[in-house]
């Protein structure tokens, strides 16, 4: 038994539905990554799972309650979301914003109690962010940002954590820290994630299951072997790939690719 | 450790000197003035039943109006702190997001049409007055996708502040009570009673404390509308409460000065470069020195040209037109 999923799920704008029909499990204390090309509608259903955005029809189902029913700050203790690329905190610090993650456990006018200052400091301490408590978020480079963002959605203390592509706009020795923090944090304290990934090959290596998007539905939901394959990939990308195995984590992975050539 | 900015420790030290520059502000307000008054006068006219000219000038004319700065100022600060943090806009502040310039056109329109009307009367009309100003300016923005970037809501609010201003002096001219309405917009804190203030003031007190009650909200909304709603907050009852806030403060502050740009985007930038961005700090913070700060255009708006009287609303937009062309320079992001 599943604690999330979604049941004919329809999201979209005016007319135009971006995800259509969609009803996808998320595996509990697993890795899922959602891959497809751009526009395929992997943010909007990650948005719509997480009630950033409304849907029109269907049904989005956590713990056997309907989440659009359930109130928001409930929701808030079951899941963090991680927006994509957050705007500038404008002088925030780490400590300062951590905290902001202990705000579903408090009331209007509550101060941090002596938990929350501990389950901060444990957030900083678990993604190595806690030299830079004092500094402002937005003095810090783009990996380290991250890991912040990360820490403040530790904070809130949820078992599930949706991230929105959490290694754009990093170099790749930080994308690969980000993922190996998410793994760490599956694999030791049994949190589910569930994020949107852009690289198939780390999809592949660092995923349990896969959802692969196009137009809004799935072309194919599995482990790494069903998903990252030829077949899938060129229904999901329009490309014709070679695919091998990483020869340290022996996983499937992309070695070479080229845009398919003629008819579709 | 090493200097660190924590601004959640030494916020109680900045509000006291805060509270002690604003007492200082209010001594001088007291004091100085076309009528040659002095500290003992003052002190006279606030503790005892004493009377003679100078204590009366000061209990009569003179206290009350500072009162009214006092509020206002904080009112107008206030609000543009709120926007500010909404709209995640640098250059959000009533007077230029519509609010005054539809407060004003719903004053000309209340003057000409019910000209028995009572003071709370008005100020309800300025009430409704900026929702419409705010509510138009904010539709034309979101018309379009990213209508509501900095630039584009400050160009919606310029026009719809212009087209609104010209309606109040169209009103003004076609019921020959120009006269009536401009005394109201341009006359700033002339003539501010306590029957007035007995209307205003608890609704100024009502925005302000509610707001304070919101600010931890306001933050959250502040950085990210999604971060928000992660965080289990239900971003669009805070953002009715707030707008509604906003209004009641800057209706308020119509209806008892007229238009008063620039206080509510400056103070708010002042304040963050002293208490930072936590709107828990922000907002008390601003509530002082938006005080202080209209005490002291009013103290030189009395004083520069003694025995005549400089309009305040002209002396607050000398002083903080420098200061929105720092803030366009420096691209539209916030000073800190």
């Amino acid at each position: 038994m599943v604690r999330l999923f979604t049941d004919e799920l329809n999201v979209g704008y005016s007319d135009r539905l971006i995800v259509k029909d969609l009803s996808v499990h998320i595996p509990d204390k697993k890795i899922t990554a959602i891959i497809g090309s751009n526009g395929c509608g992997k943010s909007t259903l990650l948005k719509a799972m997480t009630r950033i955005i409304s849907h029109q029809t269907g049904s989005i189902i956590l713990d056997g309650e309907n989440i659009t029913k359930e109130n928001t700050k409930v929701l808030a203790k079951k899941m963090a979301i991680l927006p994509q690329s957050p705007e500038s905190t404008s002088g925030l610090t780490v400590g300062e914003l951590v905290s902001f993650g202990r705000f579903p456990y408090q009331s209007s006018f509550g101060r941090l109690t002596k938990k929350d200052y501990e389950v901060i400091d444990w957030a900083l301490e678990v993604t190595r962010t806690k030299e830079f408590k004092f500094r402002p978020v937005d003095a810090l480079s783009g990996g380290q940002r991250q890991r912040v963002w990360i820490a403040m959605a530790l904070a809130q203390e949820t078992d599930i954590i949706f991230l929105d592509e959490p290694t754009t706009y990093l170099d790749m020795a930080h994308q690969l820290e980000v993922l190996e923090l998410l793994q760490k944090l599956n694999r030791e304290q049994e949190r589910t994630i569930v994020m949107v990934l852009h690289d198939l090959n780390q999809a592949a290596r660092f995923a349990d299951y896969i959802v692969a998007l196009k137009e809004g539905e799935i072309v194919k939901a599995g482990n790494c072997e069903d998903v990252i394959n030829h077949h899938v990939l060129r229904t999901v990308f329009q490309i014709d790939t070679e695919i091998g195995r990483d020869p340290r984590t022996n996983k499937p992975m992309c070695v070479t690719y080229n845009l398919l050539k003629g008819d579709s | 450790m090493t200097k660190e900015k924590h601004f959640s420790g030494n916020f109680s030290l900045k509000l006291m000197a805060g509270i002690l520059v604003f007492v200082g502000m209010f001594v001088v307000a007291m004091v100085f003035g076309a009528a040659n008054t002095t500290v003992k006068d003052v002190w006279l006219a606030l503790t005892s039943h004493t009377t003679n000219e100078q204590i009366t000038i000061i209990r009569e004319l003179r206290f009350p109006r500072e009162v009214g700065a006092i509020f206002v100022g904080s009112a107008l600060a206030v609000s543009g702190a709120i926007m500010q943090g909404m709209t995640r806009n640098p250059l959000a502040e009533p007077g230029i997001l519509g609010l005054s310039a539809g407060a004003n056109a719903a004053l000309a329109i209340t003057i000409a049409l019910i000209p028995s009307a009572n003071y709370l009367t008005i100020m309800v009309a300025c009430f409704m007055g900026a929702a419409v100003g705010a509510i138009i300016v904010f539709g034309i923005g979101s018309m379009k996708k990213g209508g509501f970037s900095p630039l584009r809501l400050v160009l919606a609010g310029t026009a719809v502040s212009t087209f609104l201003y010209a309606v109040s002096e169209g009103i003004g001219l076609y019921f020959k009570i120009s006269k009536d309405v401009s005394m109201w917009t341009a006359g700033g804190l002339i003539g501010t009673t306590w029957s007035q203030l007995q209307i205003i003031v608890p609704f100024i007190v009502a925005g302000i404390l509610f707001s304070l009650y919101l600010s931890r909200q306001l933050t959250i909304l502040s950085l990210n509308e999604e971060v928000a709603v992660g965080l289990g907050q239900n971003t669009s009852r805070i953002k009715v409460i707030l707008f509604i806030i906003t209004i009641m403060l800057t209706g308020a502050s119509v209806a008892l000065v007229g238009n008063m740009a620039f206080i509510g985007l400056m103070v708010p930038h002042v304040v963050r470069a002293i208490v930072g961005t936590d709107y828990r700090y922000i907002l008390p913070m601003s509530a002082i020195i938006g005080a202080v700060f209209m005490l002291l255009a009013d103290t030189l708006g009395r004083t520069i040209n003694i025995p005549y009287e400089t309009p305040v609303a002209a002396i607050v937009a000398m002083m903080g037109l420098p200061f929105f062309l720092i803030i366009v320079h420096k691209g539209g992001k916030v000073l800190s």
